[in-house]
């Protein structure tokens, strides 16, 4: 078996779809943003047909189930982010239909998105963005320099380092969970072709790609619910 | 015989932490569903998330590793 050789054709893959040459230099376009344009037209075609021809009254059954799967999702986020930034709830819902999606991506074999590095901290950075904007957007400028001074003077510089240790973290947990999964998934491929690997497929793919999604917009709103206290 | 792979060895000992939490994790989860079975659900919640959180650290260590032996 040749290990090192499967893992080096897994990480230092060609992330690049489609190259472009443009005047003197290129325009690459990686795969992970391919997939990512599939999941945006396959959830917007989904939603679109959802919530086509809705009614007031005698609804279909279609309208049900919209209204089931909103309700659900929004009250998930409702719990986590608390009544003082209620505001910030459907960005949470998209954030968290968009990385559970990405994540089963692997189940029709494509390459999940948030094993790019780069999507990872895309995500990771609109967060960190969004948790300081709401804290000054409810404090204002001020009031939100002066919460690094919290609850001693002593602690600032460790308040600051949070700023980028928070996104840090974000990225690197998302993406080393996603990576970590499809790697030992390969490796039992490779030890064991069948029945084997599909036990475990139910855990690292399925539960373990849905944990790591809830578990990034369990701590982004954990983090917004600080900012606006 | 190269030092770069004894280095992603070390790295691979974050996942004493990782064990270690989670046990602790478990354990005081078993303790409060013994003690209030009614929580139930509101364990468990809490409960995945730690060990996620938890989890994390093991994380840091295999991507520590991977950039150890492929940089």
């Amino acid at each position: 078996m040749d290990i090192g050789g499967l893992l080096k054709e897994l990480l230092l893959e060609d992330k690049v779809l489609i190259h472009f040459d443009f005047m003197n230099g290129f325009f690459d376009i990686n795969k992970s943003i391919v997939v990512t344009w599939g999941i945006i037209i396959v959830l917007t075609l989904f939603l679109l047909f959802i919530t086509s021809n809705m009614k007031m009254h005698d609804i279909s059954r279609k309208q049900l189930v919209a209204e089931f799967i909103a309700e659900k999702l929004r009250g998930i986020t409702l719990g986590m982010l608390g009544e003082e930034a209620l505001r910030y709830r459907d960005y949470m819902v998209v954030v968290l239909v968009f990385i559970a999606t990405s994540n089963l991506v692997g189940l029709v074999g494509q390459t999940p998105p948030t094993m790019d590095l780069n999507v990872t901290a895309a995500l990771s950075l609109m967060s960190i963005i969004l948790v300081e904007a709401a804290g000054i957007k409810k404090k204002g400028v001020k009031k939100w320099l002066k919460a690094f001074a919290e609850p001693m003077a002593v602690v600032a510089p460790m308040n600051v380092l949070e700023l980028a240790i928070r996104p840090l973290s974000l990225c690197m947990r998302l993406f080393g969970n996603i990576i970590g999964a499809t790697v030992i998934m390969e490796l039992l491929k490779m030890a064991v072709p069948i029945i084997v690997p599909a036990a475990f497929s139910v855990y690292f793919d399925i539960f373990d790609g849905l944990i790591q999604a809830y578990v990034f917009v369990f701590l982004t709103s954990l983090y917004i619910k600080e900012a606006v206290e | 015989m190269d030092l770069t792979t004894i280095g992603a060895a070390i790295a691979a000992f974050t996942g004493i932490g990782a064990g270690i939490g989670i046990g602790i994790a478990t354990s005081k989860a078993v303790d409060a569903v013994a003690r209030q079975p009614e929580a139930d659900g509101k364990i468990m919640k809490l409960l995945l998330l730690g060990c996620a959180l938890a989890e994390a650290t093991a994380i840091y260590g295999f991507v520590v590793a991977i950039m150890i032996l492929f940089t």
